[in-house]
């Protein structure tokens, strides 16, 4: 079981090799870049984008927008979730709302937040929409899957709440958390990406891509396509390489508990 | 001073426990000998209030520490860390209590993960032991330890727990450490 999975997460240089030139063949089949520019196209335009101030304020806005909505949702979930494990109330008032969060559209839920929000603002709201159910179900996961018999322990220790968080819910979160931030990450930079084509605030990356859509300028489509994977792999990649530092650190804490 | 009066429990329409009353006066000593699978570990979990009794009521309220019949230690942490969690007793008390139970100084600060079912259970009876209580509920707090450290882990909780209530629960008749004896 183990294995599949980590085969099927296994990236080979070979493969994105032979994608590319599956991608470059077909472009040269096609031969016609207002269909389908080639990887090579692709890549100059994105070089010539880079020596743009625009290309930068455009990043800026997005990737600060969708990292605060991404952020915001984080904070939410931490305080939901946590409150939601004590309280079951709440965890029976809010799955309704989780629920309903994941099925709706983010073509609907941005169409109804344009009536709600400056479309300046709209990818932070998307972010934080789209991304709080997940990391509120991730991390609930990993409160429900505390072992029952460590907290009859801390009870029986009356050991604070806020000690057992640390010590005995941490460590049965984080891993939780990991899967949790890298799958709202992603979640994220696609439906703030989407908010921004829909909304067309000025100065986003979303504005560039709908520029593009409208006159077929395919190749920027590619490059600005290729910018959003690059950067929402990125803060992926950084995000789960800081859970990870976090996961070393707490351990590493553990083991000198000690001396604290 | 811990009553527990007409106490009953069932699991899937068994009854477990039946009818059991009993009064646990402060400072006295109490074992509870019986076969496996008699109802020794109901009643403790019913006594300490993990579990809800189906008829009866525990009447008192104390400060209670336990041994339990697993370890239930936080694995990534090591042995002062476990110990410290639960009872904020000082990184030296802690120390000198495991040296005493026979674990190596160097051994205190690797993870638990790394001790042996013997190991484990001499850091929890240390967690237990040096936790601030009214009322110990040792539930097979000997298991997994060899005769020599035994005899040594048995002297040390005899002597640490003079004044208090303890309940001693075991199958092993040369575990019972001259408490007085309960039956269910």
């Amino acid at each position: 079981m183990k294995r599949s999975t980590s085969s099927a997460k296994a990236f080979s240089p070979w493969a994105a090799v032979f994608w590319l030139l599956v991608w470059q063949a077909a472009a040269l089949w096609v031969n016609e870049p207002i269909f389908l520019v080639s990887p090579l196209a692709a890549i100059q335009r994105l070089f010539q984008l880079l020596g743009v101030p625009t290309f930068w304020q455009s990043v800026w806005f997005t990737l600060g927008r969708i990292l605060l909505g991404f952020g915001l949702s984080l904070l939410l979930a931490l305080v939901f979730s946590v409150a939601a494990y004590r309280f079951r109330w709440l965890r029976e008032l809010l799955s309704p709302l989780t629920a309903t969060i994941k099925a709706i559209p983010v073509a609907s839920f941005v169409i109804l937040a344009l009536l709600w929000v400056s479309s300046k603002n709209l990818s932070v709201l998307i972010s934080l929409l789209i991304g709080f159910p997940v990391l509120y179900g991730n991390l609930l996961s990993g409160l429900d899957s505390t072992d029952p018999k460590l907290i009859e322990m801390a009870k029986v220790f009356r050991i604070p709440f806020c000690r057992q968080l640390q010590a005995i819910y941490l460590y049965q979160v984080l891993p939780f958390l990991r899967s949790g931030l890298s799958i709202a990450m992603g979640l994220c930079w696609k439906s703030g990406i989407a908010a921004e084509v829909i909304g067309i605030p000025t100065g986003s990356i979303g504005e560039k891509l709908y520029t593009a859509k409208v006159y077929l300028e395919t190749a920027d489509l590619f490059c600005w396509t290729l910018c959003i994977v690059l950067l929402s792999v990125g803060c992926e990649k950084l995000l789960s390489l800081l859970v990870d530092i976090l996961i070393k650190e707490a351990a590493a804490r553990a083991g000198s508990r000690s001396s604290v | 001073m811990l009553e527990a009066v007409h106490l009953s429990k069932s699991f899937d329409g068994k009854p477990i426990i039946v009818d059991f009353s009993q009064r646990l006066e402060t400072g006295v000593h109490y074992c509870l000998m019986g076969p496996s699978g008699c109802g020794k570990t109901t009643l403790l979990r019913l006594l300490m209030g993990l579990l809800q009794p189906d008829a009866g009521e525990v009447r008192g309220s104390s400060k209670m520490s336990a041994v339990f019949q697993e370890n239930r230690l936080l694995e990534p942490f090591n042995a002062i860390a476990n110990v410290e969690l639960a009872t904020g007793a000082s990184r030296g008390e802690i120390e000198r209590l495991l040296m005493e139970l026979g674990l190596e100084k160097e051994s205190l600060f690797q993870p638990v993960s790394a001790f042996s079912g013997g190991m484990k259970r001499r850091v929890a009876l240390a967690r237990a032991l040096l936790a601030e209580y009214d009322a110990l509920f040792l539930d097979e707090p000997f298991k997994g330890l060899d005769d020599e450290t035994k005899a040594r882990v048995m002297r040390i909780v005899s002597e640490r727990t003079k004044g208090k209530t303890v309940l001693l629960v075991t199958h092993d008749e040369t575990e019972t450490l001259g408490f007085q004896p309960i039956s269910l």
